[in-house]
């Protein structure tokens, strides 16, 4: 039996998009339920049987013959799909129209559907990333809590409250309507990129978890570059940095799980494949006069990526970028890493310099890597008292053991730097 | 050696997340293997409908499904071969099932021996 991770995860997010195009979205909870029936009945006779040959196909005709159940028995007591109108009405059509519906090609624009409808401007930005993760990519509301750490119940309330206003919406966003699409389509790319970013930098301890996040965005990223419209310079640019970005994933746990910064990868486990794809990418993302966050971010993640040894860096070109970015987007994280980038190419106080001049650097005051920056740059400096002080407060800050052994280690080192240093003056 | 069989009570688990299930799919393909590894596998039997109808009586009266609650209604069945009834029962005990609060109901297999 061979089946793919994450396969039923998958095949929930197809169901619930096919089912809501029929029943129309302010029935989503029945295309839900039809959802984990069609689960049950598998898991029912699989559990004795085996998973069959194909199992999206036997998922896929349980959940099209119940909802043919449904149509049949309700079509009279609750209004369906406004857009598939009388088509579900008579007997004639249901059948073949439903039968449509379930296709392949069908089904891939039900995704995208759907993924537009749940980044609608009515939600905050944390709610789309959310209903995105439960709908489409089939995390339970547990899972989506385990992945944001936060509490279950809050994360409950929210995702409840989004699905209603999705709900209330009144049909599935229509992403045959070119000025509509174009409209809504930076939010849809801004949605997937904190998916992404949500595992790549997020709280989250467990790294099979983050890697998941990040697979998920650059799956839906794909069936949007599918689209004519959604194949725009924004998305191959994020989708450049999507790609350059995960390929050093591998490289960035060590074997004992633990987080190995940038400068001590092992490059050699960086993803060559999807270094390659990703400066595809990022070339097809130069046409056009829009120039984006993304494009600026996927040009930093490449320059990092076609650098073999950490030496080889070009850090001048990096902290070009992350001016632009910085003049693009005002963030004092963004203005962190450049000023990292500032300490790598003319050293370590010019770096603190620049941490020092962040404007609202007192919104980085809970961020562990803040501390960790200046840690790390007062100790280049030889200044391991003010370098352990600052580590001890990114401990303090650490939201998960792996950060809090991360900076735990950094201090170790700086104690055996001292060490190291006190012993070569004692041989001299 | 003797025969038994085991009745699986109790439905699919409803609430599991479709990780959860996958995960839980798997464990069973795991046990049925180890029980088939070990020659303890006579059939593996078959799963049951829970949409089944029930005719009682002299009357012959039929109702609709089992009337009995979802955690006992019998999913499916398997023939197992152990040395006896608490043999059986060790093996029952790794079923998956009991983890999402089914139960497996252990009947030794009547056979006469003349």
């Amino acid at each position: 039996m061979t089946v793919g991770d994450h396969l039923f995860r998958h095949e929930a997010g197809r169901m619930v998009a096919a089912l809501t195009r029929i029943f129309g979205i302010h029935n989503l909870a029945l295309a839900e339920d039809v959802v984990q029936d069609a689960f049950c009945r598998a898991l029912e006779v699989w559990r004795i049987r085996g998973m069959p040959e194909n199992p999206s196909g036997w998922l896929m005709a349980t959940a099209k013959n119940r909802a043919l159940d449904v149509l049949r028995r309700e079509r009279r007591a609750r209004g369906f799909a406004p857009e598939l109108g009388r088509l579900l009405e008579s007997e004639w059509t249901l059948a073949p129209t439903v039968e449509q519906l379930f296709g392949a090609s069908a089904i891939k624009d039900d995704m995208l559907r759907m993924t537009f409808s749940c980044c609608q401007p009515r939600l905050p930005e944390a709610s789309r990333v959310m209903l995105v993760l439960h709908i489409l990519c089939g995390f339970s509301v547990g899972e989506v809590a385990g992945a944001f750490v936060s509490r279950h119940a809050a994360i409950e309330k929210r995702i409840a409250r989004a699905k209603k206003v999705l709900a209330g919406s009144q049909r599935l966003f229509d992403t045959g309507a070119p000025a509509d699409f174009s409209a809504r389509l930076p939010a849809v790319q801004r949605a997937l990129y904190l998916l992404f970013n949500e595992g790549y930098h997020g709280a989250c301890a467990e790294t099979a978890v983050r890697a998941e996040l990040c697979r998920e965005a650059m799956r839906l990223l794909a069936l949007l570059i599918e689209h004519p419209l959604g194949a725009t310079p924004a998305s191959f640019a994020l989708a450049a940095l999507m790609c350059l970005d995960a390929a050093r994933l591998p490289g960035r746990i060590g074997p004992s799980g633990d987080l190995v910064p940038l400068f001590e990868q092992d490059r050699a486990q960086w993803d060559r494949s999807l270094i390659a794809e990703g400066l595809e990418f990022l070339e097809r993302s130069a046409s056009g006069t829009e120039l984006t966050e993304y494009h600026l971010e996927a040009a930093i993640a490449s320059v990092h990526a076609r650098a073999r040894l950490p030496e080889e860096t070009d850090w001048a070109t990096i902290v070009s970028l992350y001016d632009r970015l910085l003049a693009m987007r005002r963030s004092p994280v963004v203005a962190l890493n450049r000023a990292i980038a500032v300490a790598q190419n003319e050293g370590p106080e010019r770096g603190l310099d620049e941490i020092r001049a962040i404007a609202d650097r007192e919104r980085l005051s809970a961020y562990p890597f803040y501390a960790a920056a200046q840690g790390e740059l007062e100790l280049r400096r030889g200044r391991r008292e003010a370098a352990n002080e600052h580590f001890r407060t990114a401990i303090r800050l650490a939201r998960n053991p792996m950060e809090r052994r991360f900076f735990e280690r950094k201090i170790l080192s700086a104690r055996a730097g001292a060490r190291r240093t006190a012993r070569g003056r004692r041989g001299r | 050696m003797s025969e038994f069989t085991f009745l699986y009570r109790g439905r699919a688990d409803t609430t599991g997340s479709p990780e959860q299930r996958q995960q839980h799919i798997s464990k069973w393909a795991a046990w049925f293997k180890e029980l088939g590894a070990n020659g303890h596998l006579k059939e593996i039997g078959h799963p049951l409908d829970p949409a089944g109808m029930v005719a009682r009586g002299s009357r012959k009266i039929v109702t609709d499904g089992p009337f009995a609650e979802a955690k006992d209604i019998v999913g499916g069945f398997s023939v197992v071969e152990a040395e006896n009834l608490a043999h059986a029962l060790e093996l029952a005990k790794g079923c998956p099932i009991l983890e999402v609060e089914g139960s497996v109901e252990v009947r030794p297999i009547q056979t006469i021996n003349m």
